[in-house]
């Protein structure tokens, strides 16, 4: 139901949309500043901008008219003589005004968060799938469909490569604890959890290296719990998929290292 | 109750009795042993109440130093003021002391157990001596919890989350984490026993004339959390007593290796979570709604919107507790998205409820003015960074970093800290019949408020920016020391505005102002008896015909309430002697 009228807004109107309902104010969209954040390399990591764009001038408009009132009533209304005020406690409009507008914003906001929602929690199938496993204190990228596989603990923090401007299936799971997997430029994060697999998509736009980290609190060593991406073109991608790997320690290896040398910090 | 007549005053006009010196000292000593004697064997509502704040509060102190450490280690990039295992403890004590044994504690065991039975004109709790085993039970919880950091292996380093499998006994060995398990078994018990007393108290011991819609905002708030403790404490209770057995008894309930599922603690332990916000929330919101409209001198706007609009959070509290959960993939984004975000709309009734009261009064601005006010910015933000989290594409990039962090310090800092404080200034002078000096409350006020904005403003920018939560060290070289150390400054100034605090207690007890009985001329019934009170509370009361008995009692010729949908009020008030 939900996902049906995602689908029924969503197409080229969306991005206007939003602006009408979210942010009547501000007229042109790509003007906006960023508000702190990242706009997003991926695809998904921008529509994610987008609804934090329209939550931050929401915010920024209800937060300041409120606040605006409060400080309105504090200096207008200091002490100024010993008369008790009118003892008014009841305004039916008013009370009804401030419920029902609310309720309106609050509408527009889950709408529009719906269908953000729906966008960069679809998983089309892409040409490319990673599995990503989690473990302590480290990472593993493997790539079924080549065998490639990457690994890396905290000492030498392991990259995962994908192509630009492909579709990029991520598997995520983990074998201990809970991790949390986040690459803040992709504006995303998910946990990896044992006994289930978590499925994801990352278009990334553009080349580069996008720094990533373990979110969730997973032990000792979570501070240096490293890792990046490598966004390559998809030449670049299909040479580097097929070369043979140099890394072939396995988890239990990685973890034995970690036991008996402490690496990290 | 039944063995105690209180004489209800009829007549109008006669002045309620002036304390003496010799009353302020005497007062706790009329019935019973003195002394440390009294302290221990006390089931007087009023010793257990000052026995709950003394505690939270040397709680909230040894907390605050442990969030100055943490705050230290991350003024570099790679701090070394504690080890990475320290750190882990130091900030998993820092949230298990703040929420489990400050925050709740000093709210419905200390401030509620003391001013409830006196606000609905009550001589005790309904059940003295169960309320004195919640004391006991909280008071032996909160060294057990400390005793973590003296056990082998050192006190529990899984967050005050405990999220399985990391609180498993392959995870975190030692006995860290069942001392933590120990202490929240007790402390949770204690809760669901105080839960039981306040409703039973509210419900059953109002004087003759306290209806429900004449019961001060503060006790309405606090029947609302003594009904979510109910709903949400036996929920943690029981989930900790799980982890216990899979962590001893070979059970694998949270295990993935016996068939077990590490997310069902997750749900066990939001549906406590998120519940036990709003039990740490509404308190504190009920003293804000006290304080301002005395310090107006105006009635509350819009009364009963208020009580609807507690009611409707309460109830909506129950069914968000997923959203902390948005980034597992394993809950219903949009039920649990809408819910969180319909929950701005109650929260946004209080505001304008708040404000109402405001507007067009005579407000002055005492210490418990100023810090309810402050609460009600430091809680705006928090409540606009709340909502944009309550959506999921959100929540998915900022979850887990710094911007959670400082969301959610705004919200517990702004509810229970700033509101927490305004209520102990208020009510302070009920509880010793003595002031606490304004002035030094003001420093008070001013630095906490410029610390607040100091520590936690920073901390939102680098959490866009990808810092995560609870880590100890972080990669220099991306911009994040220079938000990290404005930070720590903040925190710091925090630390001296306690500090003046620990200075205007001092003073009050060293060099006494007499408070008299109604210092603010204030509106409730707690202001009508002496402070401090007398064992029972009450010799005689003044007749309630609303929600502001002392009011009426001392202002028979203030101007009767207007508004709309209260006409009947107003006829009685009209016709009313």
């Amino acid at each position: 139901m939900l996902q049906r009228f995602g689908a029924a807004v969503r197409g080229r109107s969306r991005g206007p949309l939003i602006l009408l309902v979210l942010a009547p104010v501000v007229l042109a969209g790509c003007s906006l500043p960023s508000f702190g954040a990242y706009r997003g390399s991926t695809t998904q990591g921008q529509d994610a901008f987008k609804l934090w764009q329209g939550f931050f001038v929401t915010g920024l408009i209800i937060g300041g008219f409120v606040m605006a009132l409060i400080l309105w009533a504090v200096f207008r209304y200091r002490r100024r003589s010993e008369d008790i005020p009118r003892q008014s406690q009841y305004h039916r409009l008013v009370e009804i005004l401030y419920t029902v507008v609310p309720l309106i914003i609050v509408s527009g906001l889950f709408a529009f968060t719906v269908i953000t929602e729906n966008e960069v929690t679809a998983t089309p199938a892409g040409p490319v799938q990673v599995d990503v496993t989690a473990f302590q204190w480290g990472w593993q990228f493997y790539y079924p469909e080549t065998g490639k596989l990457v690994e890396g603990e905290t000492t030498q923090a392991p990259q995962m490569v994908v192509p630009a401007g492909e579709t990029v299936n991520i598997h995520l799971k983990s074998v201990d604890v809970i991790h949390g997997f986040y690459i803040p430029q992709f504006n995303y994060s998910q946990y990896a959890q044992p006994g289930t697999v978590n499925k994801f998509n990352i278009n990334v736009l553009h080349t580069g290296v996008y720094r990533g980290q373990c979110t969730q609190l997973c032990g000792l060593y979570h501070s240096v719990m490293l890792f990046s991406v490598r966004a390559v073109t998809p030449d670049q991608f299909a040479a580097w998929v097929h070369e043979v790997s140099g890394n072939s320690a396995s988890i239990g290896q990685l973890k034995a290292q970690i036991k008996a040398g402490g690496p990290g910090a | 109750m039944t063995d105690v007549i209180i004489p209800v005053d009829t007549g109008l006009g006669v002045t309620p009795p002036v304390i003496t010196e010799h009353q302020v000292s005497h007062a706790h000593e009329e019935h019973g042993p003195s002394g440390i004697l009294k302290w221990l064997t006390s089931t007087d509502h009023k010793v257990i109440g000052m026995s709950y704040m003394i505690t939270s509060i040397v709680v909230f102190y040894i907390a605050g130093l442990m969030a100055l450490v943490l705050r230290l280690q991350l003024a570099s990039p790679s701090g070394s003021l504690v080890s990475f295992q320290q750190y882990n403890e130091l900030f998993t004590m820092h949230g298990s002391l703040m929420l489990y044994l400050f925050a709740g504690p000093f709210a419905f065991g200390g401030l509620a157990n003391y001013v409830v039975p006196l606000q609905v004109g009550a001589p005790d709790m309904a059940f003295p001596r169960l309320n004195a085993l919640s004391y006991w039970l909280y008071l032996t919880g909160s060294i057990t919890m400390m005793m973590g950091f003296m056990v082998a292996g050192g006190a529990a380093s899984f967050g005050w989350v405990a999220y399985a499998p990391l609180s498993s006994a392959t995870n975190s060995p030692g006995a860290g984490g069942d001392v933590f398990i120990m202490s929240l078994v007790l402390t949770g018990f204690s809760a669901i026993f105080t839960g039981v007393n306040l409703v039973a108290t509210i419900f059953y011991l109002r004087a003759p004339g306290m209806t429900m819609f004449r019961m001060p905002i503060f006790t309405w708030n606090m029947l609302v959390t003594g009904i979510l403790i109910l709903i949400a404490f036996p929920v943690l209770t029981s989930a900790l007593i799980m982890l216990f057995c899979d962590r001893h008894f070979g059970t694998h309930i949270f295990s993935v290796q016996g068939g077990g599922s590490p997310i069902l603690w997750q749900n066990l332990f939001w549906f406590f979570g998120h519940p036990e916000v709003y039990i740490l929330a509404l308190p504190f919101f009920g003293i804000v709604t006290e304080v301002l409209p005395v310090f107006s001198r105006k009635p509350v706007f819009g009364y009963k919107g208020m009580v609807f609009a507690t009611m409707a959070i309460a109830a909506l509290s129950t069914g968000v507790w997923a959203h902390h959960m948005f980034t597992t993939g394993l809950v219903l984004l949009p039920f649990f998205s809408l819910l969180s975000l319909l929950i701005a709309v109650p929260t946004g009734i209080k505001f304008f409820n708040w404000i109402g009261t405001m507007w067009r009064g005579q407000l002055r601005f005492t210490s418990p003015m100023l810090f309810s006010i402050g609460f009600l910015f430091a809680f705006l933000m928090g409540g606009v960074t709340g909502v944009m989290l309550a959506a999921p594409p959100i929540d998915f990039f900022v979850h887990d970093t710094y911007f959670v962090v400082a969301h959610f310090h705004q919200v517990l800092f702004g509810t229970a800290v700033f509101a927490g404080f305004a209520g102990l200034y208020y009510w302070y002078p009920k509880m010793f019949g003595r002031m606490l000096n304004d002035k030094l409350g003001k420093w008070h006020f001013w630095l906490m408020f410029i610390g607040f904005w100091v520590t936690f403003i920073p901390q939102y920018q680098v959490g866009l920016k990808g810092m995560p939560r609870r880590v100890a060290s972080y990669p220099a070289g991306l911009g994040w020391q220079i938000y990290n150390q404005i930070s720590t400054i903040g925190s710091f100034i925090i630390a001296i505005s306690f500090a003046i605090l620990l200075w205007n207690l001092w003073i009050s007890w060293r060099r006494p102002v007499l408070a008299g009985d109604n210092p603010w001329d204030a509106h409730t019934l707690e202001w009508f008896t002496t402070s401090p009170p007398p064992h029972h509370n009450y010799t005689h009361l003044p007749p309630i015909r609303s929600e502001r008995p002392t009011w009426d009692y001392n202002h028979p010729e203030a101007p009767a309430i207007l508004g709309h949908g209260d006409s009947h009020r107003l006829k009685q008030k009209v016709g009313a002697p």
